[in-house]
């Protein structure tokens, strides 16, 4: 075992083992022991950056290690469980280390006083270790199996305030959602498992390449791996788990869904790339196309801080999910990496002023006003200029505004996706997507931070309460809107307009397995593609931002537009973009109540003619047997065969009796009598 | 021979009339009597074997024992006959049948 598999079983058990403990002996622990899974996290973070540094040091495009033991031995099957260590994976971990261990540091603060302040820690631990899991897998079902994991630790994290049922609820309808997904992925699973025989990525890409697996069910078995990252990364059609999920705390949702979970169908995305066929990229490509825009539209209208985040989250990982169905593999994974750091710091900004407003409210005995409701906010600048200053860091970012991460990352997406429309003109819709989410995003996020920070506050009351948040939740802010300087993604070059770097260097794309009748992905294409269109898309990205920054200056901060005229003007726009286009709506009522009617008619069936006829009339017609068989038993069986012989017996015993006479002699007689019979016997 | 024979026949006789005498009489005392009748007709055969199976002493030695028997017999016996009467107040061997209940 080399060094890093060493370092990777550690990171990969040591959550456990801090879950385990927690979960048995959290409450009994002094300060409920978060200290547990916060040594812990950090452990796995130090270990994280000593892997980074690890490959930093070697420097090496094609770094990979594997490791793996026999799992199950069945002669013909096998399954063997195992890692996969190469530069993605290292970076994956990094980040996964990093944006725990800040949500965990964030909590102490967030969550004190919370009755179950040593359960949460003990699932977030649970998270954490299911995640890594997912990373560090190299077959489908280590993979699969984390997954899972992933989406139960989700379902308790988000619906960890159970008192309220509406985190009750979207803790179950993020779990359902995902389910469906997750049927698509295990049929796309079990579809390479039937086609090659292993689960290893290696049999598998392997496999592929070796042309066992082609055709329409090549394609299918990467529409069902898709389907599952269409649940876990919240793409439109199954998106809609994602903003009901804010109903956790807010850590968590830093953590879960902004920056990690999300972010694992994109990973696998990524991880299994070359598996996909150009007719899946198409439907990837326009599924994660289609949800940037659409959730970008949708989040303008949100008032809720969270919400807004939440919708901007769905967006950026249709991009992410748009390059991928590019073939920009590389670009969608940069991206991840870039917006696990942004978005993650701004979930943590939103806690950080939802934690103040918390105060402020509880201190004024408010109990009706929203504390999440941008409308309530204004003004906070001069009271949290740390959370002003590092929630405006990542807001460029995000919006790609050139000198930070999110543009470089963006405009790589943005390339491919223009390149591709260059080749393939007929999709010319892709980049429109591209391009359109863009300037939403910029406008949404700035719509945001004027309606929280800018202006004069709306609520006076309120506003004299808040106050800048503790250390302990500063503290990863800082650090994270740090990290949303290019400089960070392109060392050792410090050109702002190119993301050439040790990124770039480190994670190379590379060709994909399929045949060549399926339309492999070809890695220099891409790249050739994205080094002509890099400057056209820069071009007209920074245009794009720039328009929606404007808009929402004019909007927000000048009002020299007025929101509610635009409102007005656009009536069925607006109405589509504040009714989230209705998506909750329209499976209402085409799915949910179709499926509840069935079931209810089902139902009856089931109760009212199966239960009371067929269940019930067996019992009647048991009981009726059961009394027959009584009768047969007690007065035919006992009465006659069995008092029978007793009776026989007893009127033998009376004759027999008579021959007891108690009288010696008689006795004396008889055996004179047998004496004699015997010895005319023996003369015989 | 003839004369082993008679004696024999003799003893016979004595053993049947005993044994018609316990199996009859209901006088316990009676009874007793009868056992001595048998006790005899066995004495009866010893001697007679002995004088002409060749036997020695023997059987003359055992007719002994056998009386001596008969003797203690007679005492344990009668304390039975005794104690039978104290209980039923008859020494008629055919009313002490509790046993029959």
């Amino acid at each position: 075992m080399n060094i890093f598999i060493q370092y990777a079983l550690v990171i990969y058990l040591l959550p456990l083992a801090a879950f385990g403990i927690q979960i048995f002996l959290g409450k009994r622990l002094p300060r409920q022991g978060d200290w547990v899974s916060i040594g812990a996290v950090l452990t796995t973070l130090i270990l994280a950056l000593a892997m980074f540094a690890g490959m930093l040091l070697n420097y090496n495009p094609d770094f990979e290690t594997r490791a793996a033991f026999t799992w199950i031995d069945q002669g013909a099957f096998q399954i063997r469980m195992g890692f996969l260590i190469d530069n993605i994976t290292i970076i994956m971990l990094l980040v996964v280390a990093l944006i725990s261990s800040m949500s965990h540091i964030y909590s102490l603060k967030y969550m004190a006083g919370d009755p179950r302040y040593s359960r949460y820690y003990a699932f977030l631990s649970l998270f954490t270790f299911s995640m890594n899991g997912i990373i560090l897998a190299d077959n489908l079902v280590l993979l699969y199996m984390s997954w899972e994991l992933v989406g139960l630790s989700s379902y308790l994290l988000i619906g960890f305030w159970f008192e309220k049922d509406s985190a009750a609820n979207a803790g179950k309808k993020a779990f359902l959602t995902n389910r469906v997904g997750d049927i698509g992925f295990f049929i796309g699973i079990l579809i390479f498992f039937t086609a090659i025989g292993s689960f290893s990525y290696g049999d598998i890409f392997a496999g592929v390449a070796a042309g066992k697996l082609t055709g329409t069910l090549l394609t299918l078995g990467g529409v069902g791996l898709f389907m599952g990252a269409v649940g876990k990364s919240a793409q439109f059609p199954l998106h809609i788990w994602l903003p009901d999920a804010m109903e956790g705390p807010t850590p968590v949702s830093a953590l879960i869904h902004a920056a990690t979970m999300v972010a694992a169908g994109v990973y696998m995305m990524v991880r299994l790339f070359g598996l996909m066929t150009h007719d899946t990229l198409l439907l990837v490509a326009y599924i994660g196309g289609f949800t940037a825009f659409f959730a970008a539209t949708i989040a303008i209208t949100r008032n809720d801080i969270k919400q807004v985040l939440a919708y901007s989250t769905v967006s950026q990982l249709g991009y992410m999910i748009l390059s991928v169905g590019t073939g920009a593999y590389v670009a969608a994974f940069f991206h991840l990496l870039t917006h696990a750091m942004f978005k993650a710091n701004l979930f943590y900004g939103a806690g950080s002023v939802i934690h103040s407003m918390h105060h402020a409210l509880h201190k004024k005995k408010d109990h009706e006003t929203d504390p999440q409701d941008m409308r309530n906010m204004g003004g906070f600048k001069s009271k949290m200029p740390i959370t002003y200053w590092s929630m405006m860091a990542s807001t460029l970012a995000i919006s790609g505004v050139p000198l930070f991460s999110g543009f470089l990352s963006k405009d790589a997406i943005l390339a491919g996706t223009l390149s591709f429309a260059g080749k393939y003109p007929q999709h010319f819709l892709l980049p429109v997507f591209g391009f359109g989410a863009a300037l939403i995003t910029a406008f949404y996020m700035f719509r945001l931070m004027y309606m929280t920070f800018h202006n004069q506050p709306r609520r006076p009351d309120i506003y004299r309460e808040i106050k800048e948040s503790p250390r302990e939740m500063v503290f990863p802010l800082v650090l994270l809107a740090t990290l949303c300087l290019f400089i960070f993604y392109t060392l050792p070059n410090v050109n702002p307009l190119s993301d050439e770097g040790w990124f770039s260097t480190l994670i190379v794309a590379r060709d994909s397995v399929v045949p060549v009748e399926m339309g492999p992905v070809i890695a220099s294409e891409i790249e050739e593609g994205m080094h002509h269109s890099h400057y056209p898309a820069m071009g007209i990205s920074i245009v794009m931002v720039a328009l929606g920054i404007l808009l929402a200056w004019l909007m927000y901060l000048k009002r020299r537009l007025s929101p509610a005229a635009w409102a007005d003007k656009l009536k069925p726009l607006y109405r589509l973009s504040a009714g989230k286009y209705f998506v909750d709506e329209i499976y209402a009522k085409y799915l949910y109540r179709p499926v509840l009617g069935l079931a209810d008619r089902i139902g009856y069936l089931d109760w009212d003619l199966y239960d009371k006829y067929f269940i019930n009339g067996f019992g009647r017609v048991t009981t009726w047997l059961s009394t027959l068989s009584g009768k047969l038993d007690y007065d035919g069986l006992d009465q006659g065969i069995i008092d029978g012989i007793g009776r026989v017996i007893r009127y033998f015993g009376a004759i027999l009796r008579g021959l007891q006479t108690g009288r010696l002699q008689s006795y004396l007689l008889f055996a004179l009598l047998g004496i004699i019979i015997i010895l005319v016997f023996q003369t015989i | 021979m003839e004369q082993l024979n008679s004696y024999l026949i003799v003893a016979a006789i004595l053993f049947c009339l005993g044994l018609f005498a316990v199996i009859t009489r209901r006088n316990g005392v009676a009874v007793l009597m009868g056992i001595e009748l048998i006790l005899n007709s066995a004495n009866i055969n010893f001697v007679a074997f002995a004088r002409f199976g060749g036997m020695n002493f023997s059987g003359q030695v055992f007719a002994l024992f056998v009386i001596i028997m008969a003797a203690a017999e007679a005492a344990v016996a009668l304390a039975i006959i005794i104690n039978l009467y104290q209980n039923f107040k008859s020494i008629n061997v055919d009313e002490a049948q509790q046993l029959q209940r």
